[in-house]
């Protein structure tokens, strides 16, 4: 099986950390991982995105143009990408800042999930890509829940893991949020 | 030095590099920071100096090459790395080393250009990396990886191949696969059995005769002897040390090639195109220099169409040119380099549809 999954937002939002945490969950699976980040030279506010591709096999081009699933943060990459999901793909909708109304994506499930306001709700709006991981793994069903938690250990510095219970809490809440 | 462990980690392409070089046992780097490639002097000047080795950031590439020149003259596995603006700085170096014979690792990480250019991904240095860059008329050994692993086997196979034929060797990569994570097995070096170098620069001091490390060949003939020993050498290279990866090829109708990370993403494709009832394959030259023109040769007897992709408006399409039959046509497909010019899958799948069609 391959999976491909392609994360876009702006700088600061944590797509890169995420993408990486997506990569060693699927490492502790023992799949095959490539994540391609691309980003703007700035270091919050210009544009970030990263394509991650796992399999039990050969992960092949590293680059997808149509991506199975794609989880979109900011209006900026919704309106650059959503139509680039694969037909019958899924297409992961940060609703707190990407206007919602009206939104048609023919062939392709939009799933929408206030994730900066869940992300408020829980005490810290920097955990909106956690919030975003979860609705991924909901979505998707392509990783375990238990793999994520390991790969927290892996993509955190050592001095930031006594936050991994509240990141293991927002992804519970963002998979929840994405069930519906 | 060991680093090698069989566990999967996941790291950077340009790390694996770094990581390669001290499996090596390289024991110098020398460097100047450029974009995309400033990982591996990081993780150099952090671990080096902690095995031992020695990590020197110099005053700028060109400073940078003629240490690496000086460091092989004395005998140790040594290693530096830039991108284009750098690399073609490092020229008259590398002439130099061409030229006094010497080994040596030199990692260019592409990114486009021609000038200050930019930081997207190209492959437009191909024809520098092998035409050998510099003046004087040499070639030294290109590898291209593929994938974050290739960066670290490659990286390592550099070293050696280097020190066995007597030559800078280059790791040709760009910034998609110098940039890109991907899990990778850091295997221990390989037990190769490597020429003694009885050659360096060591003094008189044990009452050994001197030996001189020089690109001046003055003498009557000398410098005409020394072109043609160095054609046998290519010629040996070319003979023994091809290497190249070939997908689905024994019953292709189409044949598409590419190096490096547009290999990878060609691959992708073709396997659409198998997955759509094509017969399509793909041909990946691993050694850029010596190119694999036996193994284009072989293919082109049966198929008679070629696709090349290249992040360029063509280069390597030359070499693919002068090594298939006469009868077999070369297709071009290229994206030279700027923001979002990587080609996906998808818009590869395109063009091997538009030729396979054509061809039908």
């Amino acid at each position: 099986m391959r999976y491909d999954v392609f994360f876009a937002g702006y700088g600061g939002q944590g797509v890169l950390l995420a993408g990486n945490l997506l990569s060693y969950a699927a490492i502790h699976e023992g799949k095959n991982v490539s994540f391609f980040p691309a980003y703007g030279v700035e270091k919050r506010g210009g544009s970030a995105m990263c394509t991650i591709v796992f399999a039990d096999g050969d992960t092949g081009s590293p680059v997808v143009g149509n991506p199975s699933v794609s989880v979109l943060l900011n209006q900026l990459s919704f309106d650059k990408y959503a139509a680039k999901v694969k037909q019958g793909g899924i297409c992961i909708v940060n609703s707190s800042l990407v206007d919602c109304q009206n939104i048609t994506l023919p062939g392709v499930e939009i799933v929408l999930v206030p994730m900066n306001q869940i992300a408020l709700d829980l005490g810290d709006v920097r955990m909106v890509n956690m919030v975003a991981c979860g609705a991924y793994i909901e979505k998707s069903g392509a990783l375990q829940r238990a793999s994520l938690e390991a790969a927290l250990k892996k993509a955190l510095p050592e001095r930031n893991h006594r936050l991994i219970p509240a990141n293991v809490n927002a992804m519970e809440a963002g998979a929840q949020a994405a069930r519906g | 030095m060991q680093t090698g462990s069989p566990e999967k980690i996941f790291v950077k392409g340009n790390e694996a590099v770094a990581m390669a070089a001290l499996e090596a046992g390289c024991h110098c780097y020398f460097g100047y920071p450029i974009t995309p490639q400033s990982d591996i002097p990081e993780y150099l000047s952090r671990e080096l100096p902690r095995l031992g080795g020695e990590f020197i950031q110099a005053e700028s590439e060109i400073g940078a090459i003629n240490m690496l020149l000086g460091a092989s003259a004395a005998g140790v596995r040594a290693m530096t790395s830039s991108s284009g603006p750098g690399i073609s700085l490092k020229q008259e170096g590398i002439s130099y080393m061409a030229g006094s014979e010497l080994p040596g690792v030199i990692v260019d990480v592409m990114r486009a250009g021609p000038g200050l250019g930019g930081i997207d991904a190209s492959q437009a240095d191909y024809f520098q990396a092998t035409r050998g860059g510099g003046h004087g008329g040499y070639r030294i050994i290109v590898l291209a990886p593929a994938s974050v692993q290739e960066m670290y086997d490659l990286t390592m196979l550099a070293f050696d191949l280097s020190d066995i034929y007597r030559m800078p060797a280059m790791v040709l990569a760009d910034s998609v696969i110098g940039q890109m994570k991907e899990s990778v097995t850091c295997g221990p070096r390989p037990e190769t059995v490597l020429p003694p170098k009885n050659w360096v620069v060591r003094g008189r001091a044990a009452g050994e005769p001197q030996n001189v490390v020089k690109s001046l060949y003055l003498g009557d003939g000398e410098m005409e002897a020394f072109h043609w020993k160095m054609q046998a050498r290519y010629q040996e290279l070319a003979d023994r040390e091809c290497r190249w990866e070939e997908v689905h090829t024994a019953d292709a109708e189409l044949i598409v090639t590419a190096f490096g990370s547009t290999s990878r993403i060609a691959k992708t494709a073709v396997a659409m195109a198998r997955e759509a009832g094509m017969k399509v394959g793909l041909m990946r030259p691993i050694t850029l220099f010596p190119f694999p023109k036996k193994a284009y040769a072989a293919l082109s007897e049966r198929c008679k169409l070629f696709l090349d992709v290249e992040l360029s408006t063509g280069q390597m399409i030359d070499d693919v040119r002068l090594s298939v039959a006469r009868d077999a046509d070369v297709a071009f497909y290229g994206r030279p380099p700027g923001a979002g010019s990587l080609p996906t899958p998808e818009e590869l799948f395109e063009q091997i549809k538009k030729n396979y069609r054509a061809a039908a």
